[in-house]
């Protein structure tokens, strides 16, 4: 939108201001100001299940879980973008997760608090593995790779009826109850939130940063950025893995739809409208898309067009993403100023 | 002679999916992920405009290559040119268009032995005690003429000489009066072109699926990653290994192993050297 | 005579069918200040890149303390100590100019030194270095995001990354150029400190005034092939070296 003779100006409210001194302790307004925005969203997260468990909503009790699955693996995908790698199949990290969890309960009997770290840990090595020698290649090579890998081991267990192959591991261990289903993930929701926005917050992450910006000055720099990268592709796997692996005895089933491709775009679609860089916005993003997604299931696979075709339009049109758009409209206002004729 | 000839069908199909994305690949960078949506909707333009509008079959051949070369370019300038220079972006939005057009045509409801196309030879003749469809052969006679022509294009033609200048160094190839955009444009615009053609080719050897552009994305993808993206002669020979492997497993009695096969080829390369057998070192280099 | 720290033996390196740098050996001495000069695409910021691994060479060996260092990575290469700036400044913009240094500091070489500082240490050294090459702390300039700085500092601040390694041998590519009078004034007295301070120093300049008052030897390159080495004195001598600098009416100090 332009206005002739005008340009647009953008300042901080007063109240912002007015909370960078300490002194905002002392008005209840800019306390609440201050806290609302990171509190409120903390409550909804804690708060929601229980509503959704008085209301009766067993369904959307599902569709919540499952949106703070994908918010997981869209956080590993905001992690693994700010070193500068996209990764197109974050079902890999998902699928292999899904599948040591699912094989070490199935066939040796593990007990759920064995199989979710061991899947977590020995998931991400498989994947760092796997990714470890197109880390030195430039662009968009490791999207590429990573967009292959999931569809062959999608089509390698459906061939070589490798872990039940297409039928799946059935009967897994499930959570005794639902609640500790869902505060397990809630939980690991908060705590990857928190420890990645920390990690890029230091200056650790800064180098993070620094190797998706330049990385011949962090490598003048006398730091192995290949390392480094190695070691954000363990971290964004370990979350991944999590998930899938708490996916699998959460549903008591681990099929191959977990390499689906649902599980490559949702998180990078969430990322997309959400805001990445700041993982807050890759949440909120999957808790837009994923209920969308939900209302859209009676048009089958017309859903994943949709939501391919808001990602696209988000990444054409809106490349800062709704939380950073949010976050503007709370700090800041816009006006109109005149401009200056010129002579 | 039964590994030979189905080893040398197959690679055929390997390298006439892989030469649109390398293409394209090659000369703008533009890794074209839209490439499987494209392939698949070129089938069901071509198989509409023969069976519904009962055209000629070399005619809608030709049209529906035009119709999605077109597609191409638009698709260009709509949404490359905006994230141009954004790999991320670029990879994202080409992701989802692909993703869109493919679950579209799903939804739409086009399943079925209802959609296929014909071939262009009925028949089988026999070669060293073999049978095979003529199709089949046509296939290699299609990926041969694919590779000549191509050579002949970017070495002889002016657009093609614009394609290897932009493909070697854009802001020189700018300073010569090259429009970049246009022939980037172009490039796509021809990948999806070649990304019909070889839709035309492969698909009446069975009916037109949806998975079908999954599995033409991803085996181009697989192709490029073990001959080098960018480089023509890599992907002739990564088909030919990629092809002759697969055969073989197929031959021996083990079928299903020959996705593992694929996927083991790339990793060995990947571990080997990243930037596959033939392409250009994408290290990193001083860029100064 | 001093032990060889750097020993570049027969490097060459060619750009399709052009050689960049072809056959150049020299050495460099513990202590010396070595120029390197050239008139422009004679290859001496190829020979930089080759020995400090962004370029990988076609042929020969560096030697660095009497190890073979050909071919490592350049981020192996600078904990080893070796550290370059560059000439064409590539900071990370969105970061202040001290995190800048902060990155260099949190490098294997550097933390090995200085591990178990307390919070912020790393900050504070930062923020020491760029005063050093002249960022007035008064003023805030260390805090100012890379991206805000004019041209001028972004190459001296090149400088502090590179004393941020606390390197044996630096290697200083064209740090003058695109400074103002003023600023290459004072520069050049950081430069003279460092002489004074019995570093190793690698200087490409075309400022030849500046570099024949600090350099103990000078090594002129053109073609990719070294043509001349000597002192100062015998370099602006040489006619081998004026007419490699044909047109330009060189004033040699």
């Amino acid at each position: 939108m332009v206005k002739e003779g005008y340009r647009k100006e953008r300042l901080d409210r007063g109240i912002k201001a007015r909370c960078d001194s300490i002194f905002m302790l002392t008005s209840y307004r800019e306390i609440l100001y201050m806290l609302l925005p990171r509190v409120l969203p903390i409550a909804a997260l804690i708060i929601i299940p229980l509503v959704l468990e008085v209301s009766g909503q067993v369904y959307w009790q599902k569709v919540f879980i499952l949106a703070c699955v994908i918010s997981l693996l869209a956080m590993g995908w905001d992690y693994l973008a700010s070193v500068g790698l996209v990764s197109l199949g974050q079902a890999l990290f998902f699928g292999v997760g899904a599948y040591i969890a699912g094989a070490l309960n199935h066939y040796l009997k593990w007990p759920i608090f064995l199989t979710i770290p061991v899947a977590t840990l020995g998931g991400a090595l498989i994947c760092t593995l796997l990714l470890a020698p197109i880390i030195r290649m430039r662009g968009i090579y490791f999207g590429m790779v990573t967009l292959a890998f999931p569809l062959f081991f999608n089509r390698i267990i459906e061939a070589t009826k490798l872990c039940g192959g297409t039928e799946g591991l059935p009967g897994l261990t499930q959570f005794p109850t639902i609640w500790v289903a869902t505060y397990l993930i809630i939980g690991a929701l908060l705590i990857c939130l928190f420890a990645f926005r920390r990690i890029i917050d230091t200056d650790y992450g800064m180098v993070l940063r620094g190797i998706r910006d330049n990385d011949r000055a962090i490598m003048a720099s006398g730091i192995n950025i290949y390392w480094v990268k190695v070691q954000a592709i363990f971290i964004c796997a370990a979350a991944g893995a999590f998930a899938g692996a708490f996916m699998s005895h959460h549903i008591g089933i681990v099929g191959m739809s977990v390499f689906a491709l649902d599980m490559s775009i949702m998180p990078v679609a969430a990322v997309v409208l959400g805001g990445g860089g700041t993982f807050a916005g890759a949440t909120l993003g999957t808790f837009i898309l994923v209920p969308l997604s939900e209302f859209l299931r009676a048009y089958g696979t017309l859903r994943i067009a949709i939501y391919s075709l808001v990602m696209v339009v988000c990444v054409v049109g809106l490349p800062e993403g709704i939380f950073h758009y949010l976050q503007r409209k709370y700090h800041q206002f816009d006006r109109w100023v005149t401009v200056e004729a010129k002579e | 002679m039964e590994l030979l000839i189905y080893g040398l069908v197959n690679s055929a199909i390997l390298a006439v999916m892989a030469i649109g994305l390398s293409l394209t690949f090659g000369v703008s960078g533009i890794a074209n992920f839209a490439y499987g949506g494209f392939y698949i909707l070129g089938a069901y333009t071509c198989w509409g405009l023969f069976t519904q509008l009962g055209l000629p079959y070399l005619l809608s051949v030709i049209l529906s290559m035009a119709a999605l070369a077109a597609l191409g370019f638009i698709f260009y300038w709509l949404v490359f040119l905006r994230v141009r220079g954004m790999e991320i972006s670029e990879a994202i939005a080409s992701f989802g268009v692909g993703i869109a057009i493919l679950e579209f045509l799903r939804w739409w409801g086009f399943i079925g032995f209802y959609y296929n196309l014909p071939g262009f030879l009925k028949g089988s003749v026999e070669i060293g005690g073999v049978f095979v469809d003529c199709h089949r052969l046509i296939i290699i006679g299609v990926a041969l003429a694919l590779v000549i022509f191509l050579w002949l294009f970017s070495h002889y033609t002016k657009i093609g000489l614009a394609f290897r200048g932009v493909a070697q160094e854009e802001r020189t190839a700018l300073s010569l009066g090259i429009n970049s955009d246009f022939t980037a444009a172009l490039s796509v615009a021809f990948g999806s072109a070649l990304g019909v053609l070889a839709a035309i080719t492969i698909l009446p050897t069975g009916t037109i699926l949806i998975d079908k552009g999954y599995d033409a994305l991803l085996f181009a993808l697989a192709v490029g990653l073990v001959g080098g993206l960018e480089s023509t002669l890599g992907v002739l020979l990564a088909s030919l290994i990629l092809g002759f492997a697969q055969t073989a497993v197929a031959v021996y009695g083990a079928t299903h192993w020959m996705m593992v096969v694929t996927l083991g080829a790339i990793i060995i390369v990947l571990a080997v050297k990243p930037s596959g057998l033939f392409g250009k070192s994408k290290e990193l280099e001083e860029r100064v | 005579m001093k032990r060889d720290l750097l020993k570049v033996v027969n490097l060459t390196k060619s750009f399709g069918g052009v050689r960049a740098v072809d056959e150049v050996s020299f050495e460099v001495a513990e202590g010396e200040f070595l120029g390197l000069i050239g008139p422009n695409g004679s290859g001496k910021t190829t020979t930089v890149n080759l020995i400090t691994g962004y370029v990988k060479s076609d042929k020969g060996k560096v030697f660095f303390k009497g190890k073979d260092i050909t071919g490592k990575a350049p981020y192996a290469i600078a904990n080893i100590g070796i550290a370059r700036s560059f000439q064409m400044v590539r900071p990370l913009y969105q970061l202040p100019a001290f995190k800048n240094i902060v990155v260099a500091l949190r490098s294997p070489r550097v933390m090995k030194e200085i591990r178990g500082g307390k919070y912020g240490e790393l900050d504070d050294i930062a923020i020491d270095l760029l005063e050093d090459v002249g960022f007035e702390r008064d003023s805030f300039v260390p805090y100012k995001l890379a991206s805000a700085l004019p041209h001028g500092y972004l190459k001296r601040m090149e400088l502090a990354r590179c004393m941020a390694l606390r390197p044996d041998l630096y290697i200083l590519d064209e740090l003058f150029s695109g400074m103002s009078m003023s600023e290459v004034a004072a520069t050049m007295f950081i430069i003279e400190k460092m002489k004074q301070g019995g570093k190793t120093v690698i200087m490409i300049e075309h400022r030849l005034r500046e570099l024949f008052r600090v350099a103990d030897r000078v090594l002129v390159l053109n073609f990719g092939r070294k043509i001349a080495e000597g002192t100062p004195k015998e370099i602006s001598e040489s006619n081998e070296v004026k007419k490699a600098y044909i047109g330009v009416e060189v004033e040699l100090a």
